[in-house]
């Protein structure tokens, strides 16, 4: 078994011999984001283009690849999805942003062959003007630390062995034939690892209760049903390092002594679900996976496993029952997976991100792990940021930063509703998505961290970071969240399934103004007893946006009731229809299109709207080109 | 004081002795903590939350899933539970249907008991919109999903004590319910009918279904005369809507009652149950002598009945051919009655008072009717029976006993006892033991056979000759049965199955109990009975010997077998003819139909459709062969299957059915 070991050395080095072959290498970004705006286009441009020029393009690097001029590679996310498509080109660093096809010939007669960067390409930030030639002086990258979305972006994901080349699975192999199951699961457990998946319970213990139990089989699970809206992080792992993933769960599994593990990836993620097939087969042709790791005398198979289109089954309990081709719905804890998981057997259920986060701790030690992150919670944490930003997108910052370098060194800062800079602008950012609640002014000083965010009501969370501006309703808010979880729940339990219901409801009653004041003591009361009562974690912080927005803009709530007003204008059934005189010249456009006949008005003098007449239909403020009507 | 072995519960310290889980502990301490899906035979839900207490140190938590631990201090009724609590119940109040006067589950509705208890005085929230239509489709039960509170009972019942799961959830969030696969009715999928999700039903969302309005019309029709059999277990239930004990005998005053509701001659099952001891006791010994078609099972149970032709077609040959004693009460009465009442055969209405809902459903099968119509025309429940007394207003403890009518009125206790698991082997062995010895024998009681136990196994020697009985419970358990005797790893002789766990007494037409002594207090209401009778053995019932002398003829004889038995046929799960995917034409000669239900198609059998679809063409037997999809020949584990005419093949591939085309088409054209 020894000899049929794989040698890691030996293919990284072959890696690197063909690779140093050729000089240049261009990266185009085939993440999700920049895929939907084009960049496999990109792609087949650039390559038309460089083989328009009688330059000789590697797409594929082959063992017996003896040189050529440009090597061409599509990535997983770059993370600066706001931008794309992206394009890199190495060896410089140059990243060029919202690239198109027809900026092929531009990089390939300036960059390539005249080796000096597209200056029309290159990002500038628009708060400033400044421009930023190479990846990592743009401020969005400058303020990051990325360490698990390190090779994310960087390399081929779907090539094996540039990931062997990068000391991929080398960790893998120490823990197969240097280290002991007990030895890894206090490796982990030093490092202060904590569950990426929301909960942030320590990994190491995690690990160390799975080892305790004896049992004859035990399974390793990574849950990748990541669901919430707005979150893609482990999404772009999966796409941008799958083999990452995979060595986390292969050290997993020995830490654990199972040989046997699920990767159950949401069915919404086809490139995702794509890669880590391909990954998996890979490892397994490559000899990673399979029988006798590493010479081991340990065997090691992984399953991909496409998710059932169920938020619900992100919860480890919902999410085995699925893989045994239950309905997915959680049962109560205890026992719990490390004692009785999939198929009743021993099991540790770890999100990517964790998983993704092992074996770098494996390499540099636990020490080293350390030195980033806060004491309590070390590390790096990757978040998507999404919403009223200037910069959306895929990020990773140690534990410890604030919220107002995220927002506004990284982010670039809040936008207006015109998607302008408004440098007064925030509102809160909602973190940790359905799960989770908001951060407001108070709290852009606070560094983040798993126990600093819990204190104020909302939690980390797998990573969602949604930025909110001013025009932003609260209430709605808590309302687009409510309606998720209401959906999602699964309907077995009586709080979450009946409870959010109802929440909703209430809800409805605020927005509608129809609310009185029982309705907001009733919302507090039921969000109380959703929150103690349900059965799992889905039902037990779905009320956690209701009663975050009402901690921190319980006036908002009030208004909408005593006052029936929106103060961020936005809940239309509160709205009370305006002709703005100063706007309106009185050209009638709308009082011929109003169905209702509400607006009444002279020609050529400023009209007038029968509040009381009119439906909202909201087809006179359509109709005016003045922008004159409100509250419509 | 030790607390080692303590819980401390309310400040009162209560022993650990095996609980299960706190909340048996707190039930111990005579504490009734509230519950919709809790059930001690089924698996643990968690789901409905009221079971919650607050721990010192864990804080909020159903009891039902937590383990007691030495120490705890545990809280039930706090201002923070009770509130919660009520607001569970005005959750689920606000999304079930209002009309409680209504609703036939009113005297036993545990949603409406608890929102009582609980002090539930108003609902706070919308309530639902919009009505779910009923499911009516069959003759034995009625589902409204507008009553259905989700606690999963029946679901768990049908698949942990069952092991049919006709019934699951479907769709997710507020949209959630309960239904059959595909949102079909009852009576297009794999339900027996047993009815124990209506018994374990807290609301009115599972019911038996009613006939108390045709069997009123048939009494108050002047042309009718309406005679009516009470099953064995009736009558130590009934009493149990009436405030007495489970288990208290109140035969005399049943007939009383029925006497009073106007029937005009009131019989008994068990005499019937006497009969079909006499029969199945033969046919079981024809065949042990015979050493075929053993293991013989029973066939008194007719959710059994339809569970086996559902799931064992390969075992039917050893289903007891006997009908079941309601039956065999049917078709004697309207064989026999006629002439002994004076009365024209259409005019005589046959009632059966069972505990049981597939009881409604068997009495319709075609086999139990002839052009007349059928041998029992309605069936009611004990339920049901309860509630025409009440509504004619009969004050039934009061009522003074009267006598049950001959002939078919008398029984032995061997008949009676067939209403509890373990009483018709009883009943068997009472008659097969004088048959194999030739020697009268004084002590009946075969006490080894009784018992609650899910699956017994037993062996008895009768003289010369060993038997070795099973006798089962619960579908889940028959089916394990089943699996034993297909593995070929037992030599059962004799299986007794009763759908319900505990037999007929524990039948889902009772009185709803969720009280856990009462299926022992009902049996042995019967086992009391039948000693108090004068007679314990079938053979010396003095009526049945007289009914076989002047009508029946022979056991087992021919017109015994007319009257008293019957067959069996496999009911294919899948009622849909699948469709042709060719174009329609004229009839063709040959039909080949290629399963695509899930397993075939996971197997492949979508590409072997269009391979052969394609051969078809490519040949030009459009007109000859007509290709059609299908959906289930049963044997999804021999997949992909294909049927070519009569011949079905399993592991089919396309050279397999091109070859059997070719050799049935050149056989066609040879005849």
């Amino acid at each position: 078994m020894i000899e049929q070991a794989v040698n890691l050395e030996a293919v990284g080095r072959r890696y690197k011999e063909a690779r140093a072959a050729i000089a240049r290498r261009v990266i185009v970004c085939a993440g999700t984001g920049c895929v939907a705006n084009g960049s496999l286009k990109v792609f087949a441009a650039l390559k038309n283009e460089i083989e328009g020029r009688d330059l000789e393009v590697v797409v594929e690097l082959g063992h017996d690849c003896d040189g050529g001029d440009v090597l061409l590679s599509k990535s997983g996310c770059q993370g600066f999805c706001q931008a794309g498509p992206l394009v890199t080109i190495e060896p410089e660093g140059y990243l060029y942003v919202h690239v198109k096809p027809e900026d092929a010939k531009d990089i390939v007669e300036q960059t390539l062959i005249g080796n000096r960067p597209v200056n029309r390409l290159v990002y500038k930030d628009p708060a400033t003007g400044n421009s930023f030639e190479k990846t990592h002086d743009v401020p969005f990258y400058k303020r990051q630390r990325r360490e698990v979305l390190g090779d994310c972006g960087n390399i081929d994901p779907e090539d094996i062995r540039e990931y062997i080349a990068r000391d991929g699975y080398e960790a893998a192999r120490r823990a197969y034939t240097q280290m002991k199951p007990q030895q890894i699961c206090e490796e982990i457990s030093a490092s202060g690892l904590r569950g990426r998946g929301g909960g942030g319970f320590p990994t190491g213990k995690k690990w160390t209760l799975t080892l305790a139990e004896k049992s004859d089989k035990k399974y390793v699970i990574c849950n990748g049903d990541e669901g919430d809206p707005g979150a893609f992080m482990d999404r772009s792992l999966m796409e941008g390092n799958p083999h990452g993933v995979i060595e986390g769960i292969m050290i997993a599994a020995r830490a654990i002594e199972a040989d046997e593990a699920y990767i159950y990836v949401r069915a919404e993620y086809p490139l995702a679900v794509q890669r880590i097939r391909k990954a998996v087969a890979d490892a397994e042709e490559a000899g990673i996976l399979g029988q006798g790791v590493f010479g081991s005398r340990h065997n090691m198979l992984c399953h991909v496993m496409e998710g059932a289109g169920a938020f619900v089954c992100g919860e480890e309990t919902a999410l085995m029952a699925s893989i045994e081709g239950l309905r997915g719905m959680p049962r109560p804890k205890p026992p719990f997976p490390a004692q009785s998981g999939l198929w009743g057997k021993p099991t540790v259920i770890n999100n990517v991100e964790t998983l993704g986060s092992v074996p770098m701790i494996i390499l540099q030690g636990s020490h080293n792990y350390r030195a980033l992150g806060t004491p309590n919670s070390p590390g790096t944490k990757t978040f998507a940021l999404t919403g009223h930003v200037v910069n959306t997108g895929l990020i990773e910052v140690p534990f410890g930063t604030t919220l107002r370098e995220i927002i506004f060194d990284i982010g670039g800062g809040v936008i207006d509703k015109a998607g302008q800079i408004d440098s007064d602008g925030f509102k809160a950012v909602q973190i940790g998505g359905p799960s989770g609640g908001c951060l407001v002014e108070e709290h852009l000083d606070l560094p983040i961290d798993f126990d600093s965010v819990k204190k104020t009501g909302a939690i980390v969370g797998s990573g969602g970071l949604v930025v909110m501006n001013c025009d932003t309703c609260m209430v709605q808010v808590a309302h687009f969240f409510m309606r998720f979880t209401q959906n999602e729940s699964c309907g077995k339990c009586v709080p979450c399934r009946e409870g959010t219901k109802q929440m909703l409801a209430l809800l409805d009653e605020v927005i509608q103004g129809r609310g009185t004041v029982r309705t907001l003591e009733l919302l507090g009361q039921l969000a109380v007893a959703v929150q103690i009562g349900s059965l799992c974690g889905l039902g037990k912080t779905a009320p956690n946006p209701v009663l975050s927005t009402l901690r921190y803009f319980r006036s908002e709530y009030e208004a909408h009731i005593f006052q029936k007003r929106c103060p961020a204008g936005q809940c239309k059934a509160l709205a009370i229809p305006e002709i703005i005189a100063e706007r309106c010249k009185g050209c009638g456009a709308c009082l011929r299109k109003c169905p209702v006949g509400a607006i009444t008005g002279e020609k050529k003098a400023p009209h007038r709207i029968d509040a009381k007449a009119c439906i909202k239909c909201g087809t006179c403020a359509q109709a005016c080109k003045f922008n004159a009507i409100v509250g419509v | 004081m030790n607390n080692g072995t303590r819980v401390q519960i309310d400040g009162r310290d209560i022993r650990i002795e095996g609980e299960r889980n706190l909340l048996e502990l707190i039930r111990k301490a005579n504490i009734d903590l509230p519950t919709f899906c809790y059930h001690s035979d089924l698996s643990i839900y968690g789901a409905c939350r009221l079971c919650i207490v607050d721990i010192e140190g864990m804080g909020v938590v159903t009891s039902c899933t937590t383990l007691p631990k030495p120490g705890m201090k545990v809280k039930t009724n706090t201002a923070q539970l009770r509130s919660m609590r009520k607001m569970y119940l005005e959750l689920l109040l606000a999304n079930h249907h209002q009309g409680c006067a209504t609703c036939v589950k009113n005297d036993g509705c545990k949603l409406n008991e608890l929102a009582m208890r609980m002090g539930v005085t108003e609902v706070r929230f919308q309530p639902a919109q919009g009505a779910k239509p009923l499911d009516t489709s069959n003759p034995s039960l009625v589902r409204d999903p507008n009553k259905c509170i989700l606690c999963g009972d029946c679901v768990r019942a049908c698949h942990e004590i069952q092991g049919v799961g006709a019934i699951d959830f479907a769709y997710r969030g507020a949209a959630t319910t309960v239904a059959p696969a595909f949102g079909k009715d009852l009576s297009e999928v794999d339900c027996v009918y047993c009815g124990l999700c209506a018994s374990v039903c807290p609301t009115g969302a599972i019911t038996p279904k009613l006939q108390i309005d045709q069997v009123w019309d048939a009494l108050s029709n002047e042309k009718k005369t309406v005679v009516v059999q009470i099953a064995p277990a009736v009558r130590v239930a009934l009493g149990e809507m009436f405030g007495l004990e489970p288990g208290v005998v109140t035969t005399g005053k049943i007939v009383a009652a029925l006497k009073m509701l106007g029937f005009d001659k009131v019989y008994d099952t068990s005499f019937a149950a006497d009969l079909t001891v006499l029969e199945e006791a033969n046919e079981f010994l024809m065949r042990k002598t015979q050493g075929e078609r053993l293991p013989q099972f029973t066939s008194c149970c007719p959710a059994w009945v339809k569970y086996a032709e559902q799931y064992c077609s390969d075992l039917l040959p050893n289903v007891s051919t006997c009908r079941s004693p309601q039956q065999m009460f049917g078709s004697l009465a309207k064989a026999t009655l006629p002439k002994m009442l004076n009365v024209a055969r259409e005019d005589l209405v046959v009632v059966s008072i069972m505990p049981c809902t597939a009881k409604k459903f068997e009495a319709q099968r075609p086999e139990f009717r002839t052009a007349a119509g059928p041998d029992v025309d309605f069936v009611l429940t004990t339920q049901e029976f309860g509630k025409m007394i009440r509504q004619a207003g009969i004050q039934f403890n009061n009522l003074t006993p009267e006598s049950l009518d001959l002939p078919l009125g008398f029984k032995t206790g061997a008949g009676v006892i067939f209403g509890t698991t373990g009483g018709v082997s009883e009943a068997v062995l009472r008659y097969a033991h004088e048959k194999l010895t030739g020697v009268r024998v004084d002590n009946v009681d075969f006490s080894e056979v009784r018992g609650m136990q899910g699956t017994r196994v037993k062996q008895i020697k009768l003289g010369e000759v060993d038997l070795k009985l099973a006798i089962v419970h619960g579908l889940k358990n028959a089916k394990a049965v089943v699996e034993e005797i297909r593995a070929g790893t037992c030599d059962y002789d004799f299986i007794e199955v009763m759908a319900c766990p505990g037999g007929c007494i524990a039948g889902a037409g009772q009185p709803v109990s969720f009280e856990s002594d009462t299926k022992q207090l009902r049996a042995q209401g019967l086992y009391d009975c039948d000693k108090t009778l004068q007679l314990h053995k079938s053979q010396e019932n003095p009526y049945v010997a007289k009914c076989y002398e002047t009508t029946l003829g022979e056991i087992g004889g021919h017109c015994a077998h007319e009257l008293l038995h019957t067959g069996y046929k496999s009911r294919k799960r899948v009622a849909d003819e699948g469709f042709s995917v060719l174009e329609p034409g004229a009839a063709k000669a040959l039909e080949i139909s290629v399963c695509v239900g899930t397993s075939c198609y996971l197997r492949g059998s979508q590409q072997l459709l269009q391979k052969l679809v394609g051969h078809v063409k490519d040949r030009d037997l459009e007109d000859t062969v007509d290709v059609r999809a299908t959906f289930c020949f049963e044997a999804c584990d021999k997949g992909p299957s294909l049927k070519i005419g009569d011949t079905l093949i399993h592991h089919c591939t396309f050279d397999m059915v091109r070859a059997e085309l070719e050799s049935q088409l050149a056989g066609s054209v040879a005849s």
